[in-house]
Formats: structure tokens, C-alpha cells, sequence
């Protein structure tokens, strides 16, 4: 049996989070959300939290566990090493209920860095030609599933909220180094006010968080240099 | 009398289908809106990995390739069941569908001249497969995303569909539940457009998605008075992880990844000698599944996928996304051990009957992608066809709902919304204040169970007639299901049983198809009736639901320029 202690909170009702105890039956394999899944099928229908892949690719079940922001899925029991494991929704956002935080923010950022490719150049009849070397400039930041883990681990984007933070960082990134994009000029712009890459204060708390093991401050610190 | 809004075009879904769908609806000026079960990048395209099919004649091998080879290899892999009128339009559409996705900054791979890089799959002799590494779904779908974010399309995230609406004439919207507040919701729509993606959670070993329970394709068949079309069709992919059945990428074998079995036998030898690994999923599937029941397997439960001759390159290059897979969830590195594989229920090649507009029998009702049938899968679907298909037929069913919308006579929704909200409402009240005593998970566990038992990659008559049996039983023992939690809000006990609804009447039309279906054709094999029979059988299968059960009838096979012929490999 390994202890599950969860947060709970409905904003609606309670004045503040308390933690609830489950025991689980933890197989071999078991990932936390199997876990989680386990208790809302056989022990309590009420808690909430949010899932979908299940293979670590769609980023809905980022959570603090046993201290640390990772994906549910992705986190085997046995991996923990631990009796014991407590979780609690990602810190620094605004709990909806449990484990189900406001993501919203979140995406207010992101969609300010202009989340797309721009390319004023007349569009070819076949693909924008791109060598194996320029595409590999990007290979890292493309694998951002936008799970939140590091907005919600930054110190920074937690003391100020219109921080950009390094996943809307990343992506300003992931563009402003793709060979086929021609708004470089803006996109400094976007990300060099005191609300963007100079905020960053190279802390690495988004690196150790990533579920995919990308280093954002790898992107700041390029755009820095740039803007 | 509730939450209601009104759009002209309401999108139901928000992968790569629904997107593309409303972005299109978009650009033809219309109001239109999506509704998702999740954020947009939580969606299950996001999970494709291998790639994506168009006949760019890019790669080394390939330079003569053209639509009608595509054509070809996609009627063939269907086992001759594809109408060949879509599958013309799709293979035709594929290499704009694909530029205009690397306009809009897909990231596709790169061959050395600079272009979009191709890789072999299966059923196809060359390669064709069009991919970003091994995560081709994520880039389209975050590609998508950002297209969708940048046209401004609105998008109501955390939505279960309910019902499809309808009028004497035509669909007028929808019925929805907002899971963050527990609230129904009504749309009014000129047209509906649905894009929801597959059932596979039916069954017990599935790649799916958790949120892919077929609740899209359910209401309609339930709500819509609209049927399904083939759905005994079932894709099981060759190479699930075992233990999770994480998918493993079709193209780990397109980079020459090899399949063993206990004896160390390249089995494939025996099955398809000349495509070996890269013959098609159905083939393939069956292959590894006769290996481990006849005791070549490991453990009863799987054969190994090598890939250690591929070297480290090669591996960190094209296939980064499998080896972090097998690392996390299996505890292995495939640089260094092979990975332990079993077939995995994976895909739907039936669902809501379309033509190849996307348009279904209920004027004003359109569906793409997975949860539609148009058909051009037939029996069995070619690895990097279903990108294919979920981008070309959501954009041409957006370009087709929006033309309908244009020109049709305005009809009095609003009554008909009101009057199905009540019967909703009533419905949900009933579940939520059952005080029957069967436990959800119990109904749900023993429909994975009997699905993968009974009607899973060898069928045959006696065991679907246990499992439609079981289904009828689940379906009455629904009936009397107990919900535990009464919250309004996030209430997951309460939209996965909603769900189970669904699930079980998706569960009767698969069993019941292939308990009907006397032959063997694609996904669809039966061991009593071992063979392909076209005299009888070159027809496709309709399901509509009729006093809450399923009527089969048919409906024929568009053939134009592919004669069936024997299939080998």
C-alpha cells in the first residue's frame, strides 16, 4: 500500500487547501495518475484533476509531486521511492478545484509572443526550403508541450504575473531561430520589454522541471543576446 | 433556462480536424466556434508520431511518385473497401494539405536539399511518410494551434458534448455539459461540425488517449438519427509498449527496426516475405498476435522490436521520441535493449457515415477525421493516412458546412433546443440520483475486457455472440449505475459515466457488425470465415440505432480504377 496525500480545495466552499488521505494498492508499473484514477474509481468520485494522453505528449496532468512539478503520467510510483506521496496542484496559479489549476494566464502569454510562423515573403509552390542544420537550431524548443511545469516552477513569473516565463519565452525562441520566419525585429520587441527576457534570472528551477527536458533559459538567454 | 450561445458554424472537437475545419469555416467569413473536451494541444492527434502521407516524390526512391500511386497502396491497404472517389480526393489533396501545414511553420524533417524529409511505412514501396522525428502529430497539432490562435478562433475548452439537436429538417446545434461548472450549455448552429476523434478506450489495450471513449461518435448515432458505417473495423497497431500500450511508431520499423520472436526468428519471414516488417498494420498485427498464441511470444504477451543495429545516431535523430518513451514507461533504452511490443486496439477506421464532403445524412450535421467513415480506410488504414485524412476532409468539411450554412433557409432552433435541454436535464438528474447499486468501474473494466476477448484481432462466431450478449447485459446493468459524487463542478465520476454510456452502445454496433460481417477483410478477421468474399461482402456495413438497439443494413463500395484483386505483400 503506498499513502497518497492529496490537496483539496473547492474555492467556491473551503477557505483553504486540506490534505485528504487515500491508500492505494500500487502495482509494479503504476503511474501516479493510474493512482489518481484508482482513487476516484474506488475510494472518492470527488476529486478532480485533469489527464488525456497518458504517454507524457499532451501535457494536461502537470502537479507538485512529493515536491517537485511533474506529469502524472510520467511519474512511476516505484521511481519515487517513497511510501508516502503528496500532491498538490502547480504552484502559483489560481486553483480551480484539487488538482486542476487556471491555465489561462498561462495562455494569455503565450498568445503575446505571436505564437506562429510569420513569413512576409511571397508563399512558394511547394515547401519553404530549410536545411538539416537550420531545422536542428530548433529541434529542442519543438518539443514543448505546454504542461506549465516551468511557468509555475519560475520565481520570477510567481512574484510578477505579467512575466512572460519561459514557456511563451521558448516559443518566441522556437520561431525567432527558424530560418523561415522574417519577424525577428518584432519579435525582439515582443520579448525585450521589462516584462520579457530580462526578467529571467537564469535560476534553471524551468530546466529542472521539464518534463521533456528542455532548457528554456537556453531560448531567454538567446533572445537576450538578440533584443 | 441556462447558459446558450449562437454561432453559425459549431465545431466539435479540437484536434487536427476540428481546427483545421474551423479555420476554414473562418476564411469563409463565417461565425464560427470549437468545442473541446480539453485544451486544443491536449487533443489525441497530438499522440501521432510516424508522420504524415503525400506524394511529394521527395525522397530517394520515391522521385516518380505521384496521387495514383498513393491511390493505390491506400485501396489495397484498405482491402479493396475504400470508396475510390475519396481516397482520389484525398491523395489528390495531400501534397497542398501538407505545404500549406509547412507554411504555417510545421516543422517538418529536412532532407539534405532542404526538403521535407520522407520516411517508409508500410503498405507503401517507397517512402512516402512525410515527418517531423517521431512527433509528427505534435507538430502539426501545435502548428495547427498557433494557425487557430493566430485567426483568432474561439474555442470552449472543457466541453462534453451531450446531444446533437435537431429539427424536423436539419441539425440546429448542440447540448453540451461544462465541466468546470457543472453547467448545460446550448448552441445554436447553423451547422454542426463534428470532429471528436475514436473510441479506443472501449478496449483494455489501446495507444488512445483516456479522453477517447467515442462519446462524439455515440451521440451522434444515439441523438443524431445519423448511422455508422463499418465500424467492426477496428486497427490494432502492431507495436504498443507492453504493459501501458504507449504507441511505438510504425516508424521504427520504416527506419529498420526488425521484429523478433522468443527464438530469435525474424517471424515476418513467414507472413510477408517481401514487405517483412513494413507490411501493412493489419498483416502485421496479426502476425505478432499468432506468434504469441502459438507460444513464440515471451511471457504469453509479447515479441521484441529491435532497433539496436539502427545505432545511436540514428535513433537520437529519427526516433528521440520512442527511446524517452521506453526510458520512462518502460524502464529500458532501445540503443541498448529491444523493446518489448504487443498488438494495441489503435484506431477506428469506421464512424459516422460521410460522403466526401463530410456531409452526413441530417442536413447541417458534417463530421471529419477519425470519428467520420467517408470512406477511405476501408478495412484496414495505411500508417501516416490518418493525418492525412483528419487535415483534408476537416478542411473540406469546413469549406462544405460552410456552404451549406450560406444558402440555407433559416428554421426555428430555438424550440427545439429547449425542449432537448429539458430531456437532458432530466436524464442527468436521473443518473446523479440513481439508486441503483452497480459500480461504474465494474460495467466499464468488463467492456474492455469482453471487447478485447471477443471481438480483438481473431474473432469468430461463438465468441461475438458471447460478446454481444455481455454488451446487451452491461447496457442493462448501466441502467442501475451508482454515481458517488454530486459536485457540479470538475465532476469526473459523473462525465466519465455519461461517457460509459456511449461506450457500451459503440461496443454493441462493433460486435454485432462483426458477428454479421461472414468474411475476412483488412482489421476484420475471422477465423470461421477465413477468406475475403466480394461476391458477398464488397459492401460496406450500416448501423443506425432503432428503439436502442443497432439495425445493420448496407450500402455499396465506390470502385473506379482499382479492381479488387488478391492481396499479398
Amino acid at each position: 500500500m503506498v499513502t497518497f496525500k492529496i490537496a483539496r480545495f473547492d474555492p467556491d466552499k473551503d477557505k483553504e487547501p486540506r490534505f485528504q488521505t487515500y491508500e492505494v494498492p500500487a502495482e509494479k508499473e503504476m503511474s501516479v495518475l493510474e493512482a489518481l484514477f484508482y482513487i476516484v474509481e474506488n475510494l472518492d468520485g470527488s476529486l478532480a484533476f485533469r489527464y488525456s494522453c497518458r504517454g507524457a505528449v499532451c501535457g494536461s496532468c502537470a502537479m507538485r509531486i512529493n515536491g517537485q512539478n511533474r506529469l502524472a503520467c510520467q511519474t512511476l510510483i516505484k521511481k519515487l521511492g517513497s511510501d508516502t506521496i503528496t500532491i498538490s496542484p502547480l504552484p502559483h496559479l489560481a486553483v480551480q478545484k484539487d488538482l486542476i489549476v487556471d491555465m489561462a494566464g498561462f495562455f494569455d502569454k503565450y498568445e503575446k509572443i505571436k505564437p506562429y510562423l510569420i513569413n512576409n515573403d511571397p508563399i512558394p509552390d511547394k515547401e519553404f526550403k530549410q536545411s538539416i542544420k537550420e531545422r536542428a537550431k530548433i529541434d529542442e524548443m519543438i518539443n514543448c508541450i505546454l504542461c506549465g511545469n516551468c511557468y509555475s516552477a519560475c520565481t520570477m513569473a510567481a512574484t510578477n504575473s505579467d512575466y512572460l516565463g519561459p514557456a511563451a519565452l521558448t516559443k518566441a525562441y522556437r520561431f525567432y531561430a527558424d530560418s523561415r520566419d522574417t519577424a525577428n525585429e518584432e519579435r525582439k520587441k515582443l520579448v525585450g520589454g521589462e516584462d520579457g527576457v530580462y526578467r529571467c534570472h537564469t535560476l534553471f528551477n524551468c530546466a529542472e522541471v521539464c518534463p521533456k527536458n528542455i532548457v528554456p533559459t537556453y531560448s531567454i538567454q538567446k533572445l537576450k543576446g538578440a533584443a | 433556462m441556462g447558459i446558450s450561445h449562437r454561432h453559425q458554424v459549431i465545431v466539435v472537437g479540437a484536434g487536427l480536424s476540428g481546427l483545421r475545419a474551423a479555420l476554414e469555416a473562418k476564411k469563409e467569413g463565417l461565425d464560427v466556434a470549437v468545442l473541446s473536451r480539453v485544451q486544443p494541444v491536449r487533443s489525441h492527434s497530438i499522440a501521432a508520431q510516424g508522420g504524415i502521407n503525400a506524394s511529394l516524390a521527395n525522397a530517394e526512391g520515391g522521385h516518380d511518385d505521384n496521387w495514383e500511386k498513393h491511390a493505390f497502396d491506400t485501396v489495397k491497404g484498405s482491402d479493396y473497401l475504400a470508396d475510390q472517389d475519396a481516397v482520389e480526393i484525398m491523395t489528390k489533396e495531400a501534397p497542398g494539405i501538407v505545404y500549406e501545414m509547412e507554411h504555417w511553420g510545421c516543422p517538418f524533417s529536412r532532407t539534405k536539399e532542404g526538403l521535407i524529409a520522407q520516411r517508409p511505412f508500410g503498405g507503401a514501396a517507397f517512402p512516402r511518410t512525410c515527418y517531423a522525428s517521431d512527433i509528427t502529430g505534435h507538430a502539426l497539432l501545435h502548428t495547427m494551434y498557433e494557425r487557430s490562435v493566430k485567426e483568432n478562433i474561439k474555442v470552449y475548452e472543457e466541453y462534453l458534448l451531450l446531444s446533437i439537436v435537431k429539427d424536423a429538417n436539419a441539425c440546429v446545434g448542440i447540448v453540451a455539459l461544462e465541466v468546470a461548472t457543472g453547467e448545460l450549455v446550448t448552441i445554436e448552429a447553423d451547422a454542426v461540425i463534428m470532429a471528436t476523434g475514436g473510441y479506443g478506450r472501449i478496449y483494455n489495450k489501446s495507444t488512445n488517449a483516456l479522453i477517447n471513449t467515442g462519446s462524439g461518435m455515440a451521440a451522434v448515432y444515439m441523438t443524431a438519427g445519423v448511422p455508422l458505417k463499418d465500424l467492426e473495423f477496428v486497427q490494432f497497431h502492431p507495436t504498443s509498449l507492453y504493459g501501458t500500450n504507449i504507441l511505438i511508431t510504425e516508424g521504427a520499423r520504416g527506419e529498420g527496426g526488425y521484429l523478433y520472436n522468443c527464438k530469435g526468428e525474424r517471424f515476418m519471414k513467414t507472413y510477408a516475405a517481401k514487405a517483412m516488417e513494413l507490411a501493412p498494420r493489419d498483416i502485421v498485427a496479426r502476425s505478432i498476435q499468432t506468434e504469441i498464441n502459438e507460444g513464440r511470444g515471451y511471457d504469453n504477451e509479447y515479441v521484441l522490436l529491435d532497433l539496436r543495429h539502427l545505432g545511436r545516431e540514428k535513433i537520437m535523430e529519427r526516433l528521440p521520441g520512442i527511446r524517452d518513451i521506453c526510458i520512462h514507461f518502460a524502464g529500458i533504452d532501445p540503443i541498448d535493449s529491444p523493446i518489448p511490443i504487443q498488438p494495441g486496439q489503435h484506431y477506428s477506421m469506421g464512424g459516422i457515415d460521410t460522403d466526401p464532403k463530410g456531409a452526413t445524412s441530417l442536413p447541417g450535421l458534417y463530421a471529419a477525421g477519425e470519428v467520420a467513415c467517408v470512406s477511405v480506410h476501408g478495412g484496414n488504414r495505411l500508417g501516416g493516412n490518418s493525418l492525412l485524412d483528419t487535415i483534408v476532409f476537416g478542411k473540406l468539411s469546413g469549406r462544405f458546412a460552410s456552404e451549406y450554412v450560406k444558402t440555407k433557409k433559416k428554421s426555428g432552433q430555438g424550440q427545439a433546443l429547449s425542449l432537448h435541454l429539458q430531456k437532458i436535464k432530466d436524464n442527468i438528474h436521473r443518473l446523479e440520483n440513481s439508486t441503483g447499486k452497480e459500480k461504474p468501474t465494474d460495467v466499464r473494466n468488463q467492456l474492455k475486457e469482453t471487447m478485447t476477448e471477443n471481438a480483438g484481432i481473431f474473432r469468430q462466431k461463438s465468441k461475438l455472440q458471447t460478446g454481444l450478449a455481455k454488451v446487451k447485459e452491461l447496457k442493462e446493468r448501466y441502467k442501475n449505475i451508482h454515481i458517488s459524487n454530486k459536485g457540479k463542478k470538475f465532476n469526473l465520476d459523473l462525465v466519465r459515466n455519461l461517457e460509459l454510456e456511449g461506450k457500451l452502445e459503440l461496443a454493441e454496433v462493433i460486435v454485432a457488425g462483426a458477428l454479421n460481417r461472414e468474411e475476412s477483410r483488412g482489421s476484420h478477421f475471422r477465423t470461421d470465415f477465413p477468406e475475403r468474399n466480394d461476391e458477398k461482402w464488397l459492401k460496406h456495413t450500416i448501423a443506425s440505432f432503432v428503439n436502442g438497439a443497432v439495425k445493420i443494413d448496407h450500402k455499396p463500395v465506390t470502385i473506379t480504377q482499382f479492381k479488387p484483386q488478391a492481396r499479398t505483400y
